[in-house]
């Protein structure tokens, strides 16, 4: 159950290869699913198209929920994106983990607090970005005494508590999975009664960790939406 | 370190910097091709046919104006045309009676005229007949004088004579 993790330093930086090549295999994947899904487009949908058209639908309801189309307009595409990305990143670890020589290969790359925190990072330095930009300096600053001066700290600390939950949910929700799907795995490996006793429990937790992976997916697309509305809606 | 327990990730006592630009590379890098292969496009045909469904309410709704306009024109033409046959109907029954009343005159004129002519001509036949018949007693009254005067007869004779005469005049009268 304690892997290694095939590291490699390249210019005095430091890469987890697993997380590289999963990140790879995470986005290729969801870029042959859009892309098939978008050939030979047509005003009345069929099949894949349809399917996307849902997912767009989707993810634009959850900015509607938040703000303005107006201002949600633009994230879109980044909605959309992350909603896919992660949901798919959650579900790659599910079928097998593969372990080279102690180094852990394949799992969810969402499974790796760092992957998650760099996107939690973006969307929240992405919120800051288009709070300034839309509502200038000025607007912006003042939503740190909005609605109360003294609510300032408040305030400060509420943007890393945000940064912070949003990976952290994340990640503990999937590395979890892949913890319960790993020591299962291993009762299952051990002997024929082991097998016997894991294979139920091992599909229930599979079962779930589907859709763990897509509220995950789901709410962290949400939350932000959410964030991105605080900075940048004026209703807030 | 002192807080290393409180660092995450399997990596231990270092940052995966690399994992950081790995990962933003990555998803930027699919959202930025994405955007450009599969949502660009995509979003484009839903914005055409929220374009195209727009455009046909447009058109519904207009020709739904034209042939309400139509239903209207073409009642008024109706009503027009119900007002007009009305007009003639009224107007060839005023005709007929027109007509009735001076045919009637023209007829009751003319049966006038006609009684007139005949009493005119039953007086001419009068009088025609009345002068023919004292033309006849005058020419009888000769005969029965040549007669007299022809036959010496008597009184009695004579008188009785002029009495057949007479009488003859007045069977023909």
């Amino acid at each position: 159950m304690e892997h290694g993790a095939p590291m490699l330093k390249v210019f005095g930086i430091w890469f987890n290869l697993s997380n590289v090549m999963m990140l790879l295999v995470a986005a290729l994947i969801v870029f042959l699913i859009a892309f098939i899904a978008t050939r030979n487009l047509q005003l009345k949908p069929t099949g894949m198209q349809n399917f996307m058209e849902w997912i767009m639908d989707f993810v634009k309801g959850i900015i509607n929920s938040n703000m303005d189309w107006k201002d949600g307009g633009r994230f879109h595409v980044l909605g959309i994106t992350l909603i896919m990305f992660i949901f798919v990143a959650n579900m790659l670890g599910l079928p097998f983990a593969i372990v080279v020589n102690g180094d852990l290969w394949w799992k969810s790359p969402t499974a790796d607090p760092t992957v998650t925190m760099t996107l939690a990072a973006t969307v929240l330095i992405l919120s800051h970005y288009y709070g300034i930009k839309l509502k200038g300096l000025k607007g912006y600053a003042g939503g740190y005494i909005k609605p109360m001066p003294f609510l300032f700290p408040l305030k400060v600390i509420e943007e890393f508590a945000n940064t912070l939950t949003l990976g952290l949910r994340l990640y503990g929700n999937i590395y979890a999975g892949e913890i319960l799907l790993t020591l299962l795995a291993g009762l299952a490996s051990a002997s024929i009664f082991g097998f016997a006793a894991a294979i139920l429990p091992m599909m229930l937790w599979q079962g779930f960790s589907i859709f763990i992976g897509a509220i995950q997916a789901f709410i962290f697309v949400m939350l932000t939406m959410v964030y991105l509305s605080h900075k940048v809606a004026d209703d807030h | 370190m002192f807080f290393d327990y409180l660092v995450l990730g399997a990596a231990g006592e270092f940052l995966n910097i690399g994992d950081i630009l790995a990962t933003l590379v990555i998803f930027i890098g699919l959202m930025l091709l994405l955007k450009k292969f599969a949502w660009g496009p995509l979003m484009g045909v839903m914005q055409q046919r929220e374009d195209l469904i727009k455009s046909e309410i447009e058109t519904a709704e207009n020709s739904r104006l034209e042939s309400q306009k139509m239903l209207e024109e073409q009642r008024t033409l109706l009503k027009d045309a119900r007002t007009q046959a009305q007009e003639i109907v009224e107007n060839a029954k005023k005709q007929g009676e027109v007509s009735r009343e001076e045919i009637i005159t023209t007829a009751r004129a003319e049966s006038g005229r006609m009684k007139e002519a005949a009493v005119q001509e039953i007086a001419n036949e009068r009088d025609k007949a009345i002068s023919a018949v004292r033309e006849e007693v005058v020419a009888l009254s000769l005969l029965a004088a040549t007669k007299v005067l022809e036959k010496e007869i008597s009184e009695e004779d004579n008188r009785q004579l002029i009495n057949e005469t007479i009488a003859k005049a007045g069977e023909v009268q």
